[in-house]
């Protein structure tokens, strides 16, 4: 096991040259650079030379490479071009963010999504069965930015009872040593900021977590019916067991497998970030960072933020196979 | 049926009432928020966080509306007009030669630190501006000075030109003069924009407004604390905290000089997406936003809670003639495009009732505005007849560029804009090319190169209420993007910048505003009024052209209904 994990750990090396080198050459590939993007209709060909110099962008690509390694080497992921702040002091405030959203999102999918799916399966070809098939298709087909603007409209703007943008209400202070309002509200024992943050997450966490729950549901219901016609299923209620426990032993147990490989591919695409539900909530997380960074061509931003997610994903994945030896105990990973 | 799917039915149930709840809506409206209030809180969404809060070292408009309120500038606005009004400084001279400006300085003014404004102060300032180095020269952030000022005490890039500032001199506590090393008629209608504002020296010295890292590999890291924690002026805000990408909070400064704010606290929010800004102003988390879209007018107008405040026309939109491409170079040509557009349709079809047709390349309001100039109503028949006499065949090929994904005050459908004016000049001897690109920076650049074909949309939103900050930038020299050489308008203005008398500048720009709607180096077609909106219950605030909008003046009115 340990072996498995070291040598997962060393593979990191090479994807991350390879990705690095990849994300360096692709944004200087296209068109028109962060000095024009940066003066937007001010710029004039001096002025644009003269913000290239200053951040050694007309140094040949080979040499900017060179010194972006040994920049990152020193755990220097650089500085951002339009905020002049370090790349890791702007990670360490978006990824908690992030975070917190993607478990949120994950929590309502999992917890609606896996007893969707169950019952569904348990309830094979009845209105049960079909309606979970219903919600499903429209928890995956609703576009997230609409089903946003939906959720909104009803919660926020007619009912009046959550919030449409942002962490936090802005009423409330709140000093911020983790970054995660909710460990940070619970850091300063204080309850009301702790289910304001909390109010926060509710639209956008169903609003992100509108895919995942179907799909959840799906591999779930999918899972449960395989497993229910095993063998070993009828030998188990044959000799008498409880339904109860062949239920949670056998079949939930066998059928968990799946479940935890989408749920952890899920976490992955989550962590890097959800572009258009962080958009549409003014939640400054990891995917409205990345992608305003390729709008104004912020090399820095792109070329950290990249690798960094890249980490997570590889060390997420890496995660789930293990929670594969953990969940049955006839995978051995070697 | 075991215990367990007792349970899972019982949340399915409770996904189905969630579901259900979301499904069936609610027309109750809610009662409107607080009640009536003094003072108060005001939060209020940009599209972005600021970058700094140095005015020396930005040049965008987030940062630049926090700044506003925190400091002030030697010459103001007259709020909601581009008229200059007297601020920091009280009054203020001009030598006849143009070289040396006299201020006289408002007394008992305090920063907010506790230390004294005064003449020691503002040239402290100046010096600051005067002295920058390194990365401090970069336009992307000393933009503002040295478009203005040229240059600086030493030069760090060849593309800088010559410092036009010379010196300040304190004369007494209450005198400041600025001499200057050229003429310059502009340098006041300069001094307001909020580059130029005072800070407290002790504060700029203390929290080391210029230190940082010039790293070879890791580019410009600033390390002082003035810009981000510790910006101290003497506006009529203080700086409390700023949490990036959260809230930025100010609040009441008790000592201000003038009109005491209002408000207790002023809290600016960045909210970049359009529709989250309305619906958060829908749901009063916040009570006003800048940069309305055009499509929510009607939504906001049609909702009693909500109101659309209008900042007067300070931009043109003008399609881009490149006269390096031929047959672009001929005058019948250019004129023929000129009464090929059908402007009014464009500007009727697409600015939602908030644009005008702009006849000169600037708007009304600014000085040098011309009364009369050659005007080209469309007429495709007399295009057709120009085209024939300038010699080319028609239809004349011509590759026409506009920008996609992007929406400016000036134009907030590029798209929109350009397929009506293809459609006209197709029916007016012309045929029209398409091409686009995205916006910021592939479009732009192509057009500051002169790489966006025969014609081009753009526009511009001035900086200050100065001729020179509209036809200056455009035309006063050889510019790629129109690529042609005129020499007479380049001296025409060349002189009415340095010129001091006011009337004699005013008659020299309404002179170059004609010859270049004689010779048009390019077409002008909207004026627009960009559009706020706010929570019917905030009164107070005057928009301004040049968005110099001061919250002082706020409050949050008698309640909702």
């Amino acid at each position: 096991m340990l072996r498995f994990i070291v040598r997962r750990l060393m593979l990191l090396v090479p994807i991350l040259l390879g990705l690095s080198l990849l994300v360096f050459l692709w944004i200087r590939a296209l068109p028109a650079g962060p000095a024009q993007s940066l003066l937007g209709e001010r710029a004039t060909p001096e002025t644009i030379r003269q913000i290239e110099e200053q951040y050694g962008l007309n140094e040949p690509i080979h040499v900017q490479y060179w010194s972006y390694l040994k920049t990152v080497g020193r755990g220097d992921l650089g500085t951002t071009i339009r905020t002049r702040r370090p790349v890791t002091d702007e990670l360490k405030e978006r990824f908690p963010a992030t975070i917190e959203l993607t478990f949120a999102a994950l929590l309502f999918a999992t917890l609606l999504g896996v007893p969707l799916g169950y019952v569904a399966a348990k309830r094979h070809g009845t209105w049960v069965d079909h309606s979970s098939l219903v919600v499903s298709l429209i928890g995956i087909s609703i576009p997230i930015f609409f089903l946003a603007i939906l959720l909104k409209y009803v919660f926020a703007v007619k009912l009046g009872l959550l919030p449409t943008v942002g962490r936090i209400s802005v009423l409330i202070d709140l000093e911020h040593p983790t970054n995660f309002y909710l460990i940070d509200a619970l850091i300063a024992g204080d309850p009301e900021a702790f289910w304001d943050v909390s109010k926060h997450l509710i639209l956008p966490a169903i609003a992100l977590g509108s895919i995942p729950l179907a799909i959840t549901a799906r591999i779930t219901r999918a899972a449960v019916l395989d497993v229910q016609n095993e063998d070993y299923i009828r030998t188990a209620r044959a000799k008498g067991l409880p339904p109860r426990t062949v239920d949670i032993r056998h079949i939930f147990r066998n059928a968990l497998l799946p479940i935890v490989t989408i749920i952890g591919l899920q976490t992955g695409l989550l962590l890097s970030g959800a572009v258009l539900t962080e958009t549409v909530f003014a939640f400054p997380g990891m995917g409205t960072w990345l992608v305003e960074a390729i709008r104004q061509r912020d090399y820095a931003i792109l070329q950290g933020g990249i690798l960094f997610v890249s980490v997570v994903f590889v060390l997420v994945n890496l995660l789930v196979d293990i929670s594969y030896a953990l969940i049955n105990p006839r995978i051995r990973v070697s | 049926m075991g215990g367990v799917s007792k349970r899972i039915l019982l949340l399915l149930a409770m996904a189905l009432l969630v579901l259900g709840a979301a499904g069936c809506g609610g027309d109750d409206d809610e009662e409107g928020g607080e009640a009536a209030q003094t003072g108060g809180t005001l939060v209020f969404a940009g599209a972005a966080d600021p970058v700094s809060l140095d005015g020396a070292l930005v040049s965008d408009g987030e940062s630049i509306r926090v700044i506003t309120q925190i400091f002030e500038t030697l010459i103001n606005l007259k709020p909601g007009t581009t008229e200059l009004a007297p601020g920091l400084a009280t009054e203020w001279e001009v030598s006849p030669d143009a070289l040396t400006y006299t201020f006289a300085l408002r007394e008992g003014v305090k920063f907010h630190d506790g230390t004294d404004f005064n003449a020691e102060a503002v040239c402290f300032n100046f010096d600051r501006w005067y002295n920058f180095s390194g990365p401090a020269q970069s336009p992307s952030a000393s933009y503002y000075y040295s478009a203005f000022f040229g240059g600086f005490a030493k030069n760090e890039s060849e593309d800088l030109g010559d410092p036009l500032y010379k010196s300040c001199e304190a004369r007494n506590p209450t005198t400041a003069v600025v001499t200057l090393t050229r003429p310059s008629a502009s340098l006041l209608g300069a001094l307001v924009q909020q580059a130029f504002s005072i800070a407290s020296p002790k504060a700029l010295e203390e929290f080391k407004a210029d230190a940082g890292t010039l790293d070879e590999e890791t580019g410009f890291r600033p390390t002082g604390t003035f810009g981000t924690e510790h910006p101290i002026g003497t506006g009529p805000f203080e700086f409390v905290s700023w949490n990036r990408e959260d809230r930025l909070v100010l609040k009441r400064y008790e000592d201000y000089w003038g009109e005491k704010a209002k408000l207790d606290e002023l809290i600016i929010r960045p909210i970049a997406d359009n529709a989250a800004r309305l619906q958060a102003l829908q749901n009063d988390e916040i009570q006003g936003y800048d940069l309305v879209e055009p499509q929510d007018i009607p939504t906001i107008e049609g909702d009693d809670n909500l109101k659309i405040l209008d900042r007067p026309a300070f931009n043109v939109a003008y399609v881009g003639i490149n006269q390096a491409k031929k047959p672009m170079d001929n005058l019948k040509v250019r004129q023929a495009v000129a009464y090929g557009l059908d402007r009014q349709a464009v500007v009727d079809s697409f600015y939602g009732g908030r644009g005008v047709v702009a006849k000169q390349m600037m708007p009304p309001e600014v000085e040098g505005y011309a009364d009369t100039v050659t005007e080209y109503p469309y007429d495709p028949e007399k295009a057709k007849q120009l085209l024939q006499e300038a010699g080319v065949q028609m239809p004349l090929q011509i590759e026409f560029w506009y920008p996609s994904d992007v929406s400016r005050p000036y134009m907030p459908n590029p798209k929109n804009n350009f397929e009506a004016m293809a459609a006209s000049l197709n029916k007016s001897g012309f045929k029209v090319v398409p091409k686009t690109a995205p916006w910021d920076p592939d479009y732009l650049g192509r057009v500051d190169e002169g790489n966006a074909g025969d014609l081009h949309l753009i526009g511009w939103t001035g900086d200050f209420a100065d001729a020179d900050n509209f036809i200056g930038t455009f035309f006063q020299d050889f510019n790629p993007q129109f690529g042609f050489r005129d020499p007479e308008l380049f001296k025409m203005l060349d002189d009415a910048e340095i010129e001091a008398d006011r009337q004699a500048r005013i008659d020299m720009y309404k002179q170059a505003n004609q010859h270049i709607m004689d010779t048009l180096p390019a077409i002008p077609y909207a004026h627009t009024k960009p559009a706020l909106a706010f929570r019917s219950d905030i009164e107070g605030f005057v928009p301004s052209p040049t968005t110099n909008e001061l919250f002082n003046t706020v409050s949050i009115g008698g309640g909702s209904e």
